[in-house]
């Protein structure tokens, strides 16, 4: 966990990669499960948010 | 021979050409070749995307070309993503998704496990069980039609000759309980010999010696298959799971032939409802928002997947 919160803050690839992974992962799962429709609504912006920036992390050093 | 051909071909090119390419460096010559690719990429997928990303913003009807186009902002946004029926189109969608990826998988691999085995007719049990995946999605569609009718269909004939329900008495394509469980089933039999194709490379790609030296060290089958077979197939089994699910996602020949997206819309999978709101109803920015949507959402599967498979690869 300490690591994780070290490579966030020294704006590494691998910890900022697996957020983002986590956000699509969660903005997916929100689009297409049966229980919530505020869920469903906010989906979209959080799988585009993991998205966006799986795209801009992935240029971040190792 | 390469040399004469290559000899025959300056010769036969006229001077004035001859001379231009001369004065031209290597790096222009490359992107002579590579230009038509670039501009047939953007013309047919770069710019029809950020076209797309445009519309989505305005109330433009493709039925209606001289009326005035509107700016509406992320209305069309709002509107998708607080509709329940397609809210409901997304769950049909994930049921599909979901089974038909988990049929698959397990099928397949127990498949490819079974193939891989040297028995004799090995060759032509291989063929017979991929002849399904070569198949066009709408011949498939419509004679699985026929084995789902109830008066005539094998599929009915079969649950009554096992179970004693009557034949006549259910339909697998118009009960709202079986349709999505059919549409399913067919999937998973067209395209399990897919994900059992790319298993069977990834045990073809484990070299014996691992086995000699795990049955040295007296590993039990069990113990061989958990940690030598399944961790070296699942770079492969991940790849099918991404194709196949990026494949189901957008889904939507081989439904439209079987249930048309019915009964009512148990069956009308994402792709299926963008396609009315775009082609049916006419609403272009309205189903635009709705293609980015899932754009968006495959995109972003397409990124995780890339990433575990990078993964399992290094490891």
């Amino acid at each position: 966990m300490r690591d994780f919160l070290d490579g966030i803050v020294r704006l590494r690839r691998g910890p900022w990669e697996m957020l983002a992974t986590v956000l699509i992962a969660l903005g997916v799962v929100m689009l297409m499960q049966p229980l919530f429709l505020w869920a469903y609504t906010w989906s979209f912006l959080v799988t585009l948010t993991g998205t966006v920036m799986f795209l801009v992390v992935s240029h971040f050093p190792e | 021979m390469t040399n004469s051909v290559i000899t025959a071909a300056a010769e036969k090119t006229p001077p004035s050409v001859a001379r231009r390419v001369r004065g031209l460096s290597d790096r222009a010559i490359a992107w002579i070749f590579v230009a038509p690719t670039i501009f047939l990429l953007l013309a047919i997928n770069i710019f029809p995307l950020i076209w797309t990303v445009r519309l989505s913003f305005t109330d433009y009807r493709a039925n209606r070309l001289n009326r005035e186009v509107e700016w509406v902002g992320l209305r069309n946004y709002e509107r998708i993503l607080t509709d329940d029926g397609i809210w409901m189109n997304m769950q049909a969608t994930a049921h599909f998704l979901v089974w038909t990826i988990v049929f698959q998988v397990l099928i397949g691999f127990a498949l490819a496990y079974l193939i891989n085995k040297k028995f004799k007719g090995n060759a032509l049990w291989t063929t017979i069980i991929v002849l399904p995946m070569m198949l066009s999605p709408a011949v498939v569609g419509n004679f699985w039609t026929f084995l789902y009718q109830p008066q005539i269909g094998l599929i009915n004939y079969m649950v009554e000759f096992f179970t004693g329900i009557p034949a006549s008495s259910f339909s697998m394509l118009g009960s709202v309980e079986l349709a999505p469980w059919s549409i399913v089933i067919v999937d998973t039999w067209m395209w399990t010999p897919f994900v059992m194709l790319i298993c069977l490379a990834g045990l073809r790609s484990i070299p014996d010696y691992i086995y000699e030296a795990a049955e040295i060290d007296r590993a039990s089958k069990w113990r061989q298959f958990w940690t030598i077979t399944v961790p070296m197939v699942l770079p492969f089994l991940m790849l099918a799971v991404l194709f196949r699910g990026i494949e189901n996602f957008k889904m939507f020949d081989l439904v439209v032939q079987l249930t048309g997206g019915g009964p009512g819309s148990v069956t009308e999978l994402a792709s299926i409802n963008l396609k009315r709101e775009a082609f049916e109803k006419w609403r272009t920015g309205y189903s635009s928002a709705y293609a980015v949507i899932l754009f968006v959402t495959i995109f972003g599967l397409a990124s995780i997947y890339v990433k575990a498979l990078n993964k399992v690869k290094a490891r």
